[in-house]
């Protein structure tokens, strides 16, 4: 589904990515782990095409297209939704009409009518009580004055409501206390099927608990140096990632 | 010949059967016009506003008011109310819709107002907005023929909107008007008045309009200026507001249109209780010029005013906000309030803005603040990480910007029009009430 071939990203000069390589399949999730400053975020925004980021060589193919050349909206469109480690407040844009609005577009580049209202706010208010949210939030402006665990399950709604093939999660649990964590895993989880991936950023394995991956990456200064199962996490946990580094130097 | 003398020609060109008292008063007007002259930018009220285009001009006053229904739907807006219609500043009977007038109100064209009513009319027009206030003012005097009259009785609560449209056309040569408006709102009545210019494309005429609403003790009046004249007509306006004992005045001035446009609001709260909100919009693009000038007078204590401007630029687009707000000596217990936020959408737009508290008073309750940015473009990419186009995503934005100010509109086929000119087509934001709706349902079942 993703594929990622040695990619090398510049911000602002400096070389982030150094000739990253992942594959990530249907019904697969997996999890990008490392240090402060790996180059974890800057992978998630390069394949949502966040601006700032010079990609200097290499590819990223989405169910083999070239992804780098289609526009943030038409990569939304394909399937590819990015929940965001510090979503950004929306003053004036209500979260109804956020839903609304991306989940028609979805439905008009696919050739279909827009959804009838009765069916979309069943679909939404089914969603709302999943992740235990308010039906006030509807008519708040987009994450204006959320605090930062209603902002990550805000995140998780609309990854409920518009069901992407690939759900790429930046650092989803930071800010999160364990009642929100268990909300938002369970959300997570639910959009697991034989479809989809999901590819999680994480600095800690306390997310992996809840959401266990099938396959864990260590990204350590541009580069995956480690690839793994689940246990590669508990192993970081326990160890830290010096190790690695000293196993990837060697 | 001065550019001034040269729009006094125009005096001679018309009919001479007026009433000696009308002729008199036309002289008064001539006659400080050309002593004032056009104001220049060395005028501190006009620094940034060169009316040049309007002093050079060559306008001259409508005769007809021809314009079919087709062409008059496309510039008119579908709204129930009781309407009086203006082309190129000549009354339209056949465009007016003024069947089922409530008891207690009376909506005439000034001249049928003066005809049959001369006492009342001819005493309250000018009494807020005579020669003296500008010199657009003195031409409107000296050249005004047209316009609304609106008078509603005391206690009466007008059912419908009063939907006052000036229409201006694309002419072959350019034409010029000086429509007045007059509303006079008897104690404890309740009213909403729209004052609509809307201007064909290609419309290049010049119009210099003044209101008088005049607010007896408790009335309640919502006052609209749509203007979305074309982009080549100049537009001056000046709306002068009195209010007596807890009356409230709510004005929303809308500017989407025009290449030139000026409003003056002037608010004088002359008695105990008495509130006045201004709610400001305007959006310009291209090379248009759009400056607002606010003056609340608190000439009483206990007196309330509340203003809110916001502005959105693009282009190379012009904008200014001048807002004062006057506290008398004595005039105790004031609360005055002002803001002004702009956007600009690109580099080359500029805006001036100068907020003025002169206060003579020491218990008040004062504050103002300008603040001026532009789009989060943070906001931009999360929207369109969720697949929303990025020409829908700056709209929804830039629509959110004006939010404020929107909410406060009352009038649903207004708030739809200004949507559409601000932020393009956005599909079904009209029916997000719809959705609440079937969100109850929803839950109640």
């Amino acid at each position: 589904m993703l594929e990622v071939k040695d990619l090398h990203v510049t911000v602002e000069g400096s070389e982030i990515l150094k000739g990253l390589n992942l594959t990530v399949n249907p019904g697969e999730v997996h999890a990008l782990m490392g240090p402060n400053g790996a180059g974890k975020s800057t992978l998630s925004a390069v394949i949502a095409g966040k601006d700032g980021y010079e990609v200097t060589s290499g590819e990223v193919l989405f169910e083999g297209k070239n992804l780098l050349e289609m526009e943030i909206e038409e990569r939304a469109l394909a399937g590819i939704l990015l929940g965001f480690q510090y979503p950004v407040e929306i003053p004036g844009v209500k979260n109804i009409y956020l839903l609304k609005a991306a989940l028609n577009a979805q439905r008009v580049a696919r050739g279909e009518e827009e959804i009838p209202a009765p069916e979309f706010m069943k679909l939404v208010r089914e969603q709302l009580s999943f992740m235990k949210m308010d039906g006030s939030f509807l008519q708040r402006a987009v994450n204006e004055g959320f605090s930062g665990g209603e902002k990550k399950r805000n995140e998780i709604l609309q990854m409920l409501v518009l069901q992407p093939k690939l759900a790429m999660l930046d650092e989803i649990d930071s800010g999160l206390d364990i009642d929100a964590m268990k909300v938002v895993a369970e959300g997570i989880n639910s959009l697991r099927n034989a479809d989809r991936a999901i590819l999680m950023v994480t600095h800690y394995q306390r997310l992996l608990e809840h959401i266990v991956p099938d396959r864990v990456h260590v990204l350590v200064d541009g580069r995956i140096v480690k690839s793994g199962d689940k246990n590669l996490a508990h192993e970081l946990e326990a160890r830290g990632y010096e190790w690695v580094l000293e196993e990837s130097a060697a | 010949m001065s550019a001034a003398h040269a729009f006094l020609q125009r005096l001679g060109e018309r009919a001479d059967d007026e009433p000696t008292w009308v002729a008199a008063r036309r002289q008064a007007g001539a006659a400080r016009f050309e002593a004032l002259g056009f104001p220049t930018k060395r005028d501190e009220a006009w620094k940034y506003t060169d009316v040049r285009r309007i002093a050079e001009g060559e306008f001259t006053l409508a005769d007809d008011a021809e314009l079919d229904e087709a062409r008059f739907a496309a510039l008119g807006m579908p709204l129930d109310a009781h309407r009086l219609v203006f082309v190129d500043g000549v009354f339209s009977a056949a465009l007016s819709d003024l069947t089922d007038l409530p008891d207690g109100v009376s909506i005439e064209p000034l001249t049928t107002a003066m005809r049959t009513n001369h006492e009342a009319i001819g005493g309250a027009i000018g009494r807020l907005a005579g020669v003296d206030f500008s010199p657009f003012t003195a031409l409107n005097v000296a050249l005004s023929e047209e316009g609304a009259v609106v008078r509603i009785g005391p206690g009466v609560v007008v059912d419908k909107p009063i939907y006052v449209v000036f229409a201006s056309r694309a002419n072959e040569s350019a034409r010029m008007s000086h429509p007045r408006v007059l509303v006079m709102a008897g104690a404890r009545s309740q009213s909403t008045v729209v004052e609509h210019y809307a201007g064909e494309a290609g419309a290049a005429n010049f119009t210099n309009v003044v209101s008088e609403v005049m607010l007896e003790r408790g009335a309640i009046v919502d006052h609209y200026k749509l203007q979305e004249a074309s982009s080549e007509d100049l537009h001056v306006a000046s709306i002068h507001v009195e209010q007596g004992r807890d009356s409230r005045f709510t004005s929303f001035n809308l500017n989407l249109g025009g290449a030139l446009v000026r409003t003056d609001l002037v608010t004088d709260l002359n008695a105990q209780g008495a509130e006045t909100n201004y709610n400001g919009l305007f959006f310009v693009q291209g090379r248009q010029h759009v400056d607002n000038h606010t003056l609340v007078n608190h000439n009483a204590p206990n007196t309330f005013s509340n203003e809110n401007y916001k502005g959105i630029l693009n282009d190379r687009a012009r904008g200014v906000f001048n807002g004062k707000v006057v506290v008398k000596r004595d005039s105790q217990q004031i609360e005055a309030y002002q803001n002004n936020a702009n956007l600009l959408l690109s580099d080359r737009a500029e805006i001036d803005t100068k907020p003025e508290l002169e206060i003579y008073a020491d218990d008040v309750k004062c504050s103002h603040g300008a603040t001026t940015g532009q789009l989060d473009e943070d906001a931009v990419f999360a929207l369109r990480t969720r697949g929303i186009d990025e020409q829908m995503a700056r709209g929804l934005l830039t629509l959110a910007f004006a939010g404020e100010v929107m909410d406060q509109v009352r009038l649903p086929g207004i708030a739809e029009r200004v949507e559409r000119a601000v932020a393009g087509k956005l599909p079904e934001r009209f029916n997000l009430s719809d959705l609440v709706e079937v969100s109850d349902a929803l839950e109640e079942a």
